[in-house]
């Protein structure tokens, strides 16, 4: 700084010689243009990642949707090998040590005797230390070490290539059931990853056909409004004052019993998503309502395009993510319904196997006492349905423009 | 207030008529009908079927006109209070399905005021104690009761009632207590033996119900008139129950709507898994056999429950929340 000047006296001439730029004020650092540049979903995506339990959640899904496309290597055993050896086998405990000195995973074998009382098949591990009851001596230990990346069952892989490779296979001539095994002496763990791949597409179809039917009626109501949205109206308020699983219940009582598995499978999920556009159809009618009297929307009437291309075009891509979000977290009742129609026997029947098909089997109080692991194919829908409602929650809250 | 008294009457009418049609396509939907698998029944003993018997009775029960005959009639038949005529059982549907109509009645009021009495303590206390641990607990809860199928958690429940408290495993009540006259005891027992499924249905409209209390009330307690009154001096407990309270609890009473047709489907589910005398293992064998007029029934009375729900819902809504103006125009 020079001196300031007298009172009266001239003052100093300054002049920069940086270059002029006229749009210094508006520029960003490249932090923030990153931001005011990101698309909607980009945006949503840094949003959702701070959500940890939906991105936990999600994970979770992921995971178990990918577990479909690998399956039959994923299961130690094909979907109906049978082991009349062990009827109604409790679940193996996988082990690292024995007698203190490490050997790897493996499992005990099975020890099998009968209880003449009332009949009950007992397993016992051959551990070296349990005495089986009635017996006077613990057998001797039978160690069984797991085969890791392995051949073992064959398979039809997708029902076209046959393969024998898993992931996991019991030792020669031993076992591996980590869930137990059924009345048939099936191995569960292997038939609730065989569910999987029916109990996760059966929401993921009928959300889909929910998610079309709710667009395009709620689209309609909402963008042309007058009489259509009254009958839409009236229709939605009927559908949802209807309690949904009697009314599954008696839809799906109707498909004809001649059908092939796969055709009730689709009958299924078809009935599912049928009645259960109708919240989808509000939240779009809703939002259409205001949307069509905007600016963009009558340019696009004036420029000739069509209330299709109108409504698909310009007013739905602007809450997308909003639905989807919605839609997500439609899937677990889904979820959650298929397993109840089965359980009650209306809904798929073997050979199709789904989890509700293997909680059908958990249906009287016996199998709560005697044979308790009938129950696990509870767990994967527990798990799948807090993990889609954390995730829904997660992705909503993301798709919020205003939060 | 009785202007809109008639009116949301008058709506109802359409509703419980199109309810009405939907339901009869529905029991029609099943290919054949009674009489087909009636007489597959007989031939498959052995017994010869006498075709003019056959055609009789398809007169009888008007099962050759059209379907929108029999639909008129049908619904001539309900106006009147006649729910029509069970093949299966061969007595009309009124006399099989009364005490199973007021007892389903009874197990879903029981189920929407536990619903109620669980939901609302945990609702608030979560909502004044936003992101505490016992907030993510009771939201966990929440979510789990919501998550696990309902006829699982009515088959564990049950085995541990019986194994830790001596309750007898399904039924309404006691063997001994069957087919005997009512008496204190008795219904202690039916008590006792409803107490479970209420539980079981109640767990999946509670999380609902918790989340939806649980955000209202987080939104009012934002508002700048608690500030005000915080700024004032006013005791926190008074603060809270005076005005937010009350303002949040609209969702109590509109989420009938919503709740009710939830806690039907679970109910008709969980009593199959209990063989509680409801309208579930009736309606689900009804469904099985083609026996169409007792399924109708059943569905027309479920229906007829949340709709009536619904209306009562309203009702109250519009007396309780002084904001609803029924009448007196545009207030801008």
């Amino acid at each position: 700084m020079t001196a300031p000047a007298a009172p009266g006296g001239k003052l100093p001439h300054f002049v920069s010689d940086a270059p002029f730029d006229p749009y210094s004020v508006e520029r960003m650092t490249p932090e923030q243009e990153r931001y005011f540049l990101a698309s909607q979903w980009k945006m949503m995506w840094w949003k959702l990642k701070r959500h940890r339990l939906a991105v936990i959640s999600g994970a979770i899904l992921l995971a178990m949707y990918a577990s479909i496309l690998v399956t039959e290597v994923l299961a130690p055993y094909n979907l109906h090998s049978r082991f009349t050896d062990f009827i109604y086998a409790p679940p193996q405990r996988v082990h690292l040590f024995h007698d203190g000195s490490f050997v790897g995973p493996f499992v005990y074998g099975f020890h099998y005797s009968l209880n003449m009382d009332n009949l009950q098949r007992i397993y016992t591990p051959r551990d070296g230390k349990t005495v089986p009851p009635g017996a006077a001596a613990a057998p001797a230990a039978e160690i069984q070490k797991l085969r890791f990346f392995c051949f073992g069952d064959r398979y039809q892989y997708f029902g076209l290539v046959p393969g024998s490779f898993h992931l996991v296979c019991p030792a020669e001539n031993g076992t591996l059931f980590l869930m137990g095994t059924d009345r048939l002496g099936r191995d569960m763990l292997s038939r609730v990853v065989y569910g999987t791949r029916v109990s996760l597409t059966v929401g993921l179809i009928g959300v889909s056909i929910s998610f079309l039917l709710g667009i395009t009626i709620g689209g309609f109501a909402g963008y042309y409004g007058g009489w259509v949205d009254i009958i839409v109206q009236r229709v939605i308020e009927v559908l949802r004052s209807l309690p949904e699983l009697p009314l599954w219940l008696a839809l799906s009582a109707a498909l004809p019993v001649n059908w092939s598995p796969l055709l009730v499978y689709f009958g299924i999920t078809i009935i599912l998503g049928l009645l259960d556009w109708t919240g989808l159809a509000r939240a779009v009618r809703s939002k259409l309502l205001s949307l069509r009297e905007e600016d963009f929307c009558t340019a696009a009437q004036l420029m000739g395009a069509s209330p299709g291309r109108i409504i698909g075009r310009h007013l739905l891509p602007s809450f997308m993510s909003h639905l989807i979000a919605s839609a997500t977290l439609r899937i677990p009742s889904m979820i959650l319904g298929e397993t109840a129609l089965s359980f009650l026997g209306l809904g798929l029947r073997p050979p199709i196997t789904s989890w509700g098909v293997l909680l059908n089997e958990a249906q009287n109080i016996n199998v709560v006492v005697l044979y308790p692991w009938l129950m696990l194919p509870v767990l994967p829908v527990v798990i799948m349905v807090l993990a889609f409602n954390f995730f829904g929650d997660g992705l909503r809250d993301a798709a919020d423009p205003y939060k | 207030m009785l202007g809109y008294l008639v009116h949301r009457l008058l709506i109802m009418i359409p509703t419980l008529l199109a309810i009405s049609a939907l339901t009869f396509i529905i029991i029609q939907l099943p290919p054949g009908d009674y009489l087909e698998t009636y007489i597959a029944e007989l031939e498959s003993q052995g017994e010869n079927v006498d075709p003019e018997k056959i055609e009789f009775l398809r007169q009888q029960y008007g099962l050759d006109q059209p379907m929108i005959v029999q639909y008129l009639y049908w619904l001539g038949g309900l106006l009147q209070g006649d729910m029509g005529y069970s093949f299966e059982y061969s007595l009309p549907v009124s006399q099989i399905v009364g005490d199973r109509l007021l007892l389903t009645f009874v197990v879903t009021l029981a189920t929407v005021l536990f619903t109620y009495i669980v939901a609302f303590p945990i609702g608030v206390y979560s909502a004044t104690h936003q992101y505490s641990w016992s907030d993510y607990g009771l939201t966990f809860l929440g979510f789990l009761g919501l998550a696990t199928p309902n006829f699982l958690l009515a088959l564990v429940l049950l085995y541990l009632t019986n194994r830790y408290f001596g309750i007898s495993i399904g039924g309404l009540m006691e063997p001994e207590y069957v087919d005997q006259p009512w008496s204190m005891g008795k219904l202690m027992s039916v008590i006792q033996h409803l107490i479970v499924p209420t539980i079981v249905i109640g767990t999946a409209g509670t999380a609902g119900m918790i989340r939806r209390l649980r955000a209202n009330l987080l939104d009012e307690l934002q508002k700048q008139y608690v500030v005000t009154g915080r700024a004032k001096g006013l005791p926190p407990v008074k603060l809270l129950l005076k005005y937010p309270l009350r303002m949040a609890l609209n969702p109590f009473i509109s989420d009938i709507g919503d709740l009710l047709p939830e806690l039907v489907s679970g109910s008709v589910i969980v009593s199959v898994v209990m063989s509680l005398p409801t309208t579930g293992p009736m309606l689900l064998s009804a469904l099985r056999s083609q026996d169409m007029y007792l399924a109708g029934s059943f569905l027309m009375f479920l229906a007829l429950l949340t709709v009536v729900g619904m209306f009562i819902s309203d009702l109250a809504l519009a007396a309780l929340d002084p904001r609803i103006r029924l009448h007196g125009g545009a207030t801008k």
